[in-house]
């Protein structure tokens, strides 16, 4: 199905060349920092935030569900506004509908505002084969196109990238040398987009919502070029993800009160475009044509897998990423995919059915589930990461040595007479490396562990070991159990016996 | 009433004095724990790792092991967390699935035993340092493990509690995470432990060994005296 391309070598050898990258760790622990403590700030301000994080889901997960009905819905709906509705089963076909609408108008040229599809597709690269210039509109992805490069956040493309190295790319472009100063930056870019929106043949947005009672797409943006890209050019096309769909405006409403809070932190997106179908005769402006290209390129893989299908819930607001301590770290280039961070890790798998074409991308998290915390529409992330290794090991592609490493894990500790004896061993082995309390050496498995820390080394005796003592000296110096604690144990057993017993834990 | 020990393997193999320590303050009370000494590990590295054939085996011990007790509690909220997954990781095996729900019902960390179910707060402890928490993720995220620690902690004498900064980021164990993705588990630990060292505290306390063993790896490796301890430890140590 799918044939979006990943990077090479494996995530650990990408992930060596971040972490030996101090400008990129600088520039995205600095960006990430700020979206979270805005996010945070924002969403405490707005209360009851949990509550809206359940509404969210529950609007992604009835949609999702009646996909086939909304989908739909939302093509009649936006055929009778006067849009041209496409769908690509893959990307080689979505790709081919695009090139094929831009021969036809003959364009020249192609604005583009931000569009993750358009990077899954690697559109650009398309376009500029059979001659089109496509020209990136959002600042971001401008500088990353200018680097030659691919996003590195799903909503800040080029977070990976400071102001001085900015500055001297768009000095190249321009001619001179920019100094390193944000609004002389801009500024030279707003210019020279300017020309660019004026000739364009063709506009060519992503889509954050469809809406299906309407057929409108709504845009969500702080530049204004896309904008400027839906309504300069006399050809607009839009590509959406097929699960970007929502029923209704109502339902946008909940959208755009978790999605820039989440994101940015914004309460609102500078822009909020709803655009439904091509210019009318009334209007001042907007496209004479309009085409939206549906796109699946294996995401209908996650219909009816109840482990996967809430990864179709993603609104695509990045705060997973911001919130992701291995992100924070690695950046997103490390991933190897279009789509990074968490939602990355699972999505980049999850999209093509091959278990054999996974890398090893799953395994880049410590399931510290700060990504299932930050999502606005609550997706377990971290769970859907395990059940990928799951997936992997089940279908034959795990790793050899580490199944045989698992398989002796479980011979061992499924007895407690072997843990026993593994944990003696252990006592006496260690001797022979340990000194002060530690082990230092950084061999074999201890090797990476050892490159950070100092192992502490395994006490005389276990608790096994020395249990006997403990019940003995606590069995006579301890107290008689409190009626009143006795009676708080006693209402919780008995309550749980009723069925409610599980409120103590779960996800919070 | 029978209050089972979870020891948990790491605690049992190289931290035994935080098992020694909940069993001597929960004696305190007169709540007697037992210790099925049939218990294992919880299986969680081979279940994350996505070897669940392998965690089922451990899984099973571990549910006989407590079949017949009516509270369970551990020194971890993510092993503790590893319980919540038994009910999945037996979906298709309704005869286990039922055991699994039974034995997830009755787990508890040690924090939440002690102030949801025993409803204690102040254990009497004095402790007159200055000391700064590191929430786990397993225990916070998974369990919703949050009020209670502080709540302890602030009814001990003398305790300086001074906030973490970026208290809920992982500190880069993982289980084989650490393992697997060395480089990237030794950059959060060492982001985690310069936190640690801007709070200028005495003590680092936690609720999860593994987390605990892990910063105090770092901060021993880079000979920092900060002393590491699981909140139990640190409350028996203030009563005795």
């Amino acid at each position: 199905m799918s044939t979006a391309s990943t990077k090479p070598g494996t995530v650990k050898e990408r992930a060596g060349l971040a972490l030996n990258d101090e400008f990129l760790r600088k520039a995205v622990k600095f960006t990430t920092e700020r979206l979270r403590s805005g996010k945070k700030a924002a969403s405490e301000e707005h209360g009851n935030w949990d509550d809206w994080r359940e509404r969210g889901r529950q609007i992604r997960l009835h949609t999702i569900a009646h996909l086939d009905y909304y989908l739909n819905l939302f093509a009649d709906n936006a055929r009778a506004n006067g849009v041209n509705v496409h769908f690509a089963e893959t990307d080689v076909e979505a790709v081919k509908i695009a090139l094929a609408i831009a021969e036809r108008k003959q364009a020249k040229s192609v604005v583009k505002s931000k569009s993750m599809v358009t990077e899954e597709l690697h559109l650009n690269h398309a376009l500029e084969k059979i001659g089109v210039e496509a020209i990136e509109t959002d600042l971001g992805e401008y500088i990353i196109q200018l680097a030659g490069e691919t996003p590195s956040h799903i909503i800040i493309p080029a977070i990976h990238k400071n102001r001085y190295q900015i500055a001297d790319l768009l000095s190249a472009e321009a001619g001179e040398t920019l100094a390193p100063d944000t609004q002389i930056l801009a500024g030279f870019v707003r210019k020279k987009l300017r020309e660019k929106f004026l000739e364009a043949d063709i506009g060519m947005t992503g889509c954050n919502f469809a809406i299906a009672e309407t057929g409108s797409m709504v845009l969500f943006e702080n530049e204004g070029n896309a904008r400027m890209v839906s309504t300069v050019p006399k050809t607009q096309i839009t590509l959406m993800g097929m699960e970007r769909i929502i029923p209704s405006f109502e339902d946008l409403e909940v959208m755009a009160t978790l999605l820039p809070r989440s994101a940015t932190g914004q309460k609102l997106t500078v822009y909020m475009s709803g655009i439904t179908g091509p210019r009318r005769t009334e209007d001042a402006d907007g496209p004479d044509e309009m085409h939206i290209i549906i796109v699946d390129n294996g995401r209908s893989n996650q219909l009816g897998d109840p482990e996967f299908q809430e990864l179709l819930n993603c609104i695509r607001c990045g705060a997973c990423l911001n919130a992701c301590p291995v992100y924070r770290h690695i950046g997103g280039h490390a991933y190897g995919g279009t789509y990074s961070g968490p939602i990355g890790a699972v999505l980049t798998p999850a999209l093509k059915k091959d278990e054999s074409q996974w890398d090893d991308i799953a395994n880049a998290s410590s399931l510290c589930g700060a990504c299932y915390e930050a999502c606005p529409v609550k997706i377990p992330l971290h769970d859907m990461l395990v059940y990928l290794r799951r997936r992997k090991v089940e279908s034959g592609n795990g790793n050899l040595l580490e199944s045989v490493g698992m398989k002796g894990f479980s011979t061992l500790l499924g007895g407690s007479k072997r843990m026993r004896g593994v944990i003696r061993l252990g006592q006496l082995g260690q001797k022979l490396v340990e000194r002060d309390g530690g082990i230092r050496i950084k061999l074999g498995p201890l090797k990476g562990w050892n490159t950070y820390r100092v192992t502490p080394s395994l006490p005389k005796q276990s608790f096994r070991d020395r249990w006997s003592t403990i019940q003995k000296e606590t069995q006579a110096e301890g107290a008689t159990l409190d009626p009143a604690l006795k009676a708080r144990m006693e209402a919780v057993v008995a309550e749980r016996k009723q069925g409610g017993g599980s409120s103590h834990g779960g996800h919070a | 009433m029978k209050v089972s020990l979870f020891i948990t393997c790491l605690s049992d193999a190289i931290y035994p004095r935080v098992g020694e320590a909940m069993v001597r303050l929960l004696a305190r009370y007169g709540v007697q724990l037992e210790f099925p000494t049939v218990q294992t590990c919880c299986g969680q590295p081979a279940f994350n790792s996505g070897y669940w054939d392998d965690a089922r085996k451990t899984a099973t011990t571990l549910i006989e092991a407590f079949e017949d007790s009516d509270f369970v509690i551990a020194p971890s909220g993510s092993c503790i967390g590893m319980l919540h997954h038994y009910p999945k990781l037996f979906e298709k095996d309704p005869v286990m699935l039922e055991r699994a729900n039974k034995l997830q019902a009755k787990s508890y960390e040690f924090t939440q035993f002690l102030v949801k179910v025993l409803g204690v707060t102040d254990v009497g402890a004095t402790f007159p340092h200055k000391v700064t928490y590191h929430p786990s993720c397993h225990g916070t995220r998974l369990l919703g493990v949050k009020e209670e620690p502080i709540a302890l902690m602030n009814q001990v004498k003398g305790l300086e509690l001074v906030p973490l900064p970026f208290a809920e980021d992982c500190c880069g164990f993982g289980g084989t995470f650490a393992v697997k993705m060395a480089d990237i588990s030794g950059a959060m630990v060492t982001e985690k432990v310069d936190h640690v060292l801007e709070t200028e505290a005495e003590v680092l306390v936690g609720l999860d060994m593994a987390c605990m063993m892990n910063i105090a790896g770092n901060l021993r490796y880079r000979d920092k005296p900060v002393r590491v301890m699981h909140l139990a430890e640190l409350l028996y140590e203030g009563v005795k």
